[in-house]
């Protein structure tokens, strides 16, 4: 199982790493929208990317539009992990095509638990 | 944690809520104690246990024993059991019930109420010919404290995050700054109030749907069999008990049979 995880700050990668690599993803990092895409590119199968909103160059909102503008990559879990808690912001994120929100600051286990909600890879 | 003053509190929890706290549990006591402790204005436990032993049961008693049952709760706990609930015990006895236009459902340790809300939720989303009925849902919890957190249907980020989809959470609840509040229309579905399930229970309605869950494995024995027994005499002939995943009536009440739905496990009269 393949995950992508795409945040500006290098410590919050780290924390999310953390979190999905004990249950079996391979994980590849970027740190905002645009390397996320060109990420992508590069892999085979991607199964799980949880994705910051507020990050420079191409921020999360962009890149889950880009993301789910691509047919063949349907299957994939989109899972935003953000500040942002906006009820108008979140319906933004939901009709772009997220398929979980998970708002900062998070227990490991709301983000794992989610994971298993949404079907994500098989844990 | 001195173990006369544990044995005390153990002893007092015992008989007042059936809560069988094991000798490891000396930790647990300790760290649900120590902040009432502070917040009572006592220096420390060994002083509070004092002041409990000077009395007969007091308000503060009540407090410990409060302090002492388990609240953990999320929104739609477990997944299975509310699958269950939509796809095959509801429209089932939705009609069953055409005739009455009647549904009663009890949450019998419902804590902060993310359950009863959970399925209030469920009700109003996949359940609209309802509208029209009779339907309510009874909440009850031993702690006055939790019930009335219930009530006010408040939740705060963390308590959402855990097992609420978005949707949900967009369409049910306000933000208020740092914390959700869920709908008005939402929270007059649901009926909340005190009951301690080992003592004599007011007169209630029969009931279609109990939700007991993950209660009776704090209790001793002969306890769950004496709750199982009270719930059996309210529940309609074709009601459905549900249990937590470790609990079971095998060996306690022999009148519940054991179904396989979606899952999970329930429980019907034989």
């Amino acid at each position: 199982m393949n995950a992508l995880i795409i945040d500006d700050s290098r410590a919050m990668r780290r924390v999310l790493r953390r979190i999905v690599e004990p249950l079996g993803f391979a994980v590849t990092e970027a740190g905002d929208g645009r390397e996320g895409l060109s990420q992508l590119r590069a892999m085979e199968a991607v199964d799980l990317i949880l994705v910051d909103w507020n990050m420079p160059v191409m921020n999360g909102i962009e890149f889950v539009h880009a993301v789910r503008a691509d047919t063949k990559r349907r299957d994939l879990k989109l899972v935003m992990v953000t500040t942002e808690t906006e009820p108008m912001k979140m319906a933004r994120a939901l009709m772009a095509g997220v398929d979980e929100f998970v708002m900062k600051p998070f227990t490991s286990d709301i983000l794992v638990d989610k994971l298993r909600l949404i079907g994500a890879g098989t844990f | 944690m001195d173990v006369q003053d544990f044995n005390f509190v153990r002893e007092m929890v015992r008989s007042r809520s059936a809560i069988v706290l094991e000798d490891e549990k000396n930790y647990l006591v300790e760290s649900r104690l120590q902040p009432l402790a502070r917040r009572e204005g006592f220096v420390g436990i060994a002083e509070l246990v004092t002041k409990l032993r000077s009395n007969g049961f007091s308000p503060l008693h009540g407090k410990v024993v409060e302090a002492m049952t388990t609240n953990e709760t999320s929104f739609y706990r477990d997944v299975q059991p509310f699958e269950a609930l939509r796809k095959v015990i509801l429209p089932e006895l939705i009609a069953k019930r055409t005739g009455t236009k009647q549904l009663c459902i009890w949450c019998a340790a419902s804590s902060t109420g993310q359950e009863p809300y959970s399925l209030a939720m469920l009700l109003r989303e996949h359940f609209t010919g309802l509208a029209t009925w009779d339907v309510k849902i009874l909440a009850t919890d031993l702690s006055t404290q939790v019930l009335e957190k219930a009530r006010a249907g408040c939740f705060n980020q963390i308590e959402i995050s855990r097992g609420l989809p978005p949707p949900l959470l967009l369409k049910y609840f306000d933000r208020q700054g740092p914390t959700w509040q869920i709908k008005e229309s939402i929270r007059q579905m649901i009926d909340f109030r005190p009951l301690n399930l080992i003592d004599s229970w007011p007169a209630m309605t029969t009931m279609d749907i109990v939700l007991i869950r993950n209660v009776l494995i704090y209790f001793d024995v002969q306890t769950r069999k004496t709750i199982l027994g009270k719930i059996r005499k309210l529940m309609r002939p074709d009601g459905v008990l549900f249990l937590g995943s470790a609990e079971s009536t095998v060996n306690l009440d022999d009148a519940f049979g054991r179904v396989e739905v979606e899952r999970t496990s329930v429980y019907r009269l034989r």
